[in-house]
């Protein structure tokens, strides 16, 4: 079953913007949130040199990695246009302005 | 005079114009200046440019304008002059006689004369009614009131600009647009966009009944309503009231709207008075044949103010077909117009409505249709006999040309009606969506320009004619000329045809545009737009929020614009600029402290030497641009980092911004044995004018002290080299990949004249450069002439740019760093939730 972690608001991301959550090590999850107020969560890596995804341009339900401009899709993980690789996805439930995502242990966040 | 040298058959005609003795050719006189009968002596023009002496008479004081256009002209979306068709040059060039502001009023059949409002005659060999369409009032009390208008044209919409300016002067105006249909809301969401308070009446329970279904219909008025119009269906308008000019409208269910401006739209009637009193044969429209001639052989009629085959039209598709038979006829190639099917599309920015055909339903008719609630998307193909009848699409209108041209070749669908309802891409297989391909299958009659009337064959023979980029296109066959939709089908067609010789215009900002970086830098001044959502509102931008191409281009070109207005969006900022920082491959960030002039002193170094080791950062090292740079700070760190640093008196160095960066000096007079100025001095004073602006890309100075040019200058944006009798200006250079040496910009004699020019040329590049484009590809573009003539040959515009540039910079140099440490946007630099979840 999966395990919530209740992290904070919606109010707390800036829309079309993203913040962290440290899980413990150097990992740390970016939770997004898009210009229509959907959230989105990913480990903060970009699939091709481990760009930090939360400091990129977020547009559309994408964000553009902040060092070499790959596009991250943010439901999926998954690299856009040419490039190829994908970031592990994790579950995100929006209660009211409550945003909780799940436990990230059971996403087997790579080492 | 032409009649007499006995050519003409009677002498009634005075005033005659002044026609060359030789000029034996017939003359053909146009009633009417607008898009029909300006069309028409086009077609013929492109058959047989010498046939006709041609002379047009207009009733509005202009020149040909496209009048569907004036629903942007009303938005703020084109100005006047760019829906102009033909301008004076085209009359000229043509040796046309444009009579404008004098209406014809009657037509003499059997001297062959038409006398126009003023009283002049004039003779005519063929005569053209083009008079168009008059707007319907309906005959209610109050109609005569002031401030009640119609909207068909300029002059009705410079009374609506004007009633929205008067509104925003009372503090908010009221308008109510009477009538539901295209031009009703056309008009609606013109004056919502100028400020006013906007109620639209409608007879109907749908809107835009004639081509919208009530689903369609339903959207669209939800998605009105959104935008704060007030959209009363079902509403019987009883009278106009107001005591002396217009107060507001009563419905005959005794609801009162009180508005200072009333528009009537509910529809449109063939213009036929000036036929009918000639004696013309009349119906609803003057009667035509195949070949647009009416009752009397002479004269003929086009555009909305015929009937043939007992339609008439009253949208502009048809118009084309007309002028083409018309043409044809004229030149002695009949043809024959065999009616037409048409289509329609809202001018509304952001809302996509279609619809063409039949679509009333019946006896045989099937209907296919496609919900997306969540998309707003509503799509609707009726079918009957495996041929598409109509079309509704709403929300997702790029397949309506697809549907359109197979409804009107009649192509059989049953092969692929299962996919039918799912678009082009689908239905011709694959499902990956080729643009090419789809533009490539389209028939060679398909419409592309709805605005100009342009199909793909007349698109595709422009471009094999040698009009290979879209600029050309647009220039020869006037496809994508107007509104712009169809500009993406343009570039296809052009891809499509030439391969790879496709010569790219000027590059779009980004894909989600049709706009190049200085189409949409000149429309953000030109409309006035104060945001980034405005711009994508008001620029069909096709993507929801832009791109991290675009979105930091209209950030930079809104501020460049608006200095002290404009509210920085910084999820519009690349990272490094948000975080004023460079961000490195680790993800960590390096620092760079200004340096003014490269100068420093102790308590700098101490400071730096601090912060070194109190964050453990792995490298400090000197940097090309004459400062220190201290790497592998975390983000979390970096508040802290400028606290110490501001304690110092150091301010961010702005390394990492599309702006200011350094400016290198050298030792010069104070100290060197050869310097010729106080190039250190100069360098100092000119960072603290520059510092903190932002720019199209990074722009760096240099100030050498001799020719000697310690301080590189000549590899600079701006570059000083002192000399004994002054100090030369260079621009445009640049030391990164494409190694460029300045261009000499002049030498002046003073420090202040120095400072003054490279603040001007700062303000230049900063208000003209597309976003991304440093100085020397720029000045490579637009040439080092047109710099000196903006900067050096114009003191009043030197003065002007130098003005603009002080008045942003009062704006702009304010710490970044120091407002961050003040607590401003701490978020940014703290992870979100004080939670350690154990990794296992």
């Amino acid at each position: 079953m999966t395990d919530w972690i209740d992290i904070g608001t919606l109010a707390d991301i800036p829309r079309r913007g993203a913040r962290t959550v440290q899980i413990g090590g150097d990992k740390e999850i970016a939770v997004f949130r898009t210009g229509d107020d959907q959230v989105f969560a990913l480990v903060n890596e970009c699939p091709h040199k481990k760009g930090p995804l939360s400091q990129g341009i977020v547009h559309g339900h994408s964000v553009a990695c902040p060092l070499h401009n790959w596009n991250i899709a943010l439901k999926t993980g998954e690299a856009q246009g040419a490039d190829s690789g994908c970031t592990p996805t994790i579950a995100v439930r929006q209660e009211g302005a409550r945003i909780w995502i799940a436990r990230p242990v059971a996403v087997q966040v790579a080492a | 005079m032409e009649f007499q040298d006995g050519l003409a058959p009677a002498a009634e005609c005075e005033g005659d114009m002044l026609v060359p003795a030789d000029d034996v050719r017939e003359h053909l006189v146009v009633v009417g200046n607008g898009m029909a009968g300006c069309r028409a002596v086009e077609e013929l023009l492109a058959r047989d440019a010498g046939r006709y002496r041609v002379t047009i008479f207009g009733a509005e004081p202009y020149v040909n304008y496209n009048r569907i256009m004036l629903s942007p002209v009303l938005a703020g979306e084109k100005t006047f002059e760019q829906i102009v068709i033909n301008d004076r040059a085209w009359y000229d060039d043509n040796s046309i006689e444009l009579i404008a502001g004098d209406p014809v009023a009657s037509i003499d059949r059997d001297a062959k004369c038409v006398t126009a409002q003023s009283g002049r005659t004039v003779h005519y060999d063929k005569l053209l009614i083009a008079t168009g369409s008059d707007p319907f009032i309906i005959p209610v009390p109050g109609k005569d009131l002031p401030g009640v208008i119609s909207f068909r044209d300029m002059k009705d919409v410079d009374a609506m600009l004007a009633a929205a300016e008067a509104g925003k002067a009372a503090g908010g105006g009221s308008a109510v647009v009477i009538g539901g249909g295209l031009l009703g809301l056309e008009a609606a969401h013109g004056l919502t966009l100028r400020g006013m308070k906007v109620t639209v009446i409608h007879l109907m329970d749908t809107l835009m009944e004639r081509q919208l279904d009530e689903a369609a219909g339903w959207l669209l008025k939800s998605a009105l309503e959104g935008r704060g119009q007030t959209i009363l269906t079902g509403a019987d308008t009883e009278a106009i009231y107001g005591d002396g000019k217009v107060e507001g409208v009563r419905l005959k269910d005794g609801r009162e709207i009180p508005a200072s401006l009333v528009v009537m739209a509910v529809g449109i009637r063939p213009s036929t008075a000036l036929a009918r009193e000639a004696g013309l044969e009349v119906n609803r429209g003057i009667k035509v044949d195949d070949h647009m001639v009416t009752s009397d052989p002479d004269v003929l009629a086009v555009g909305e103010c015929v009937e043939h085959d007992g339609n008439v039209y009253g949208l502009v598709a048809p118009l084309w077909d007309m002028c083409r038979s018309l043409a044809d006829g004229l030149t002695d190639q009949h043809s024959g117009y065999i009616g037409s099917v048409t289509s329609t599309k809202l001018k509304v920015a952001g809302l996509d409505v279609f619809s063409a055909g039949d679509f009333s339903g019946g006896e045989g008719c099937e209907d296919i249709v496609l919900r997306d609630a969540s998309r707003g998307v509503y799509k609707r193909v009726i079918v009957k006999d495996d041929r598409i009848v109509g079309a509704v699409l709403y929300g997702d209108t790029v397949d309506g040309g697809w549907y359109f041209d197979m409804l009107k070749r009649e192509e059989n669908v049953a092969d692929i009606r299962d996919l039918l309802i799912f678009g082009h891409a689908f239905a011709s297989g694959g499902g990956a969506l080729d643009p090419k391909a789809a533009v490539a299958a389209l028939s060679d009659d398909a419409e592309i320009c709805g605005c100009n009337g342009v199909s793909k064959g007349q698109v595709v023979s422009c471009i094999e004619a040698g009009n290979c980029s879209l600029d050309a296109v647009r220039a020869t066959c006037k496809a994508s000329a107007s509104c712009g939709s169809c500009t993406g089908v343009v570039e296809n067609l052009l891809a499509v045809v030439l391969g790879d010789d496709v010569k790219s215009g000027p590059k779009t900002m980004c894909k989600c545009t049709s706009f190049t970086h200085d189409d949409v830098r000149r429309e953000i001044v030109a409309q006035n737009m104060r945001s980034i959502p405005e711009v994508m509102q008001l620029l069909h931008w096709s993507t929801p929020d832009g791109c991290s191409s675009c979105r930091p281009a209209l950030n930079y070109h809104l501020l460049c614009a608006l200095p002290g207005e404009y509210q920085d969006d910084q999820q519009s900022r690349f990272v490094n600029e948000r975080m004023h920082a460079n961000i490195q491959k680790d993800g960590t960030y390096s620092v760079v402290p200004r340096m003014w002039g490269g100068l420093t002193n102790p308590r700098e170094l101490r400071a730096i030497a601090d912060v070194v080791e109190k964050f453990n950062a792995p490298m400090v090292k000197v940097t090309g641009g004459q400062r220190l740079d201290i790497f592998g700070i975390k983000k979390e760190d970096l508040p802290a980092v400028w606290a110490d640093l501001n304690a110092a008196g150091m301010v961010s160095g702005h390394a990492y911004g599309k702006s200011l960066r350094t400016v290198k000096t050298c030792v010069g007079s104070e100290w060197c044995r050869f310097g010729t100025q106080d190039s250190t001095g100069l360098g100092v004073k000119i960072e603290r004018m520059t510092w903190g602006s932002w720019m199209p890309h990074k722009f760096k100075i240099a100030v050498s002290g001799c020719p000697r040019n310690c301080a590189e200058a000549t590899i600079k944006d701006f570059g000083v080299v002192c000399v004994d009798s002054g100090y030369e200006l260079h621009v445009g250079g640049n030391g990164g990949i494409h190694v460029r040496a300045t261009d000499l910009l002049c030498k002046v004699a003073t420090e202040q004249e120095a400072m003054d020019y490279c603040a001007a040329f700062t303000q230049l590049y900063r208000e003209e450069a597309r976003y991304l484009e440093r100085t020397a590809p720029w000045i490579e573009r637009v040439g080092v002439d047109y710099i000196k003539s903006r900067i050096v040959e114009d003191d009043a515009g030197r003065e002007a740019l130098r003005a603009r540039f002080l008045y942003s910079q009062s704006f702009s140099q304010e710490d970044p760093w120091a407002e961050r440490v003040a607590g401003a946007q701490a978020d940014l630099h703290q992870p979100l939730a004080p939670i350690a979840i154990a990794a296992e």
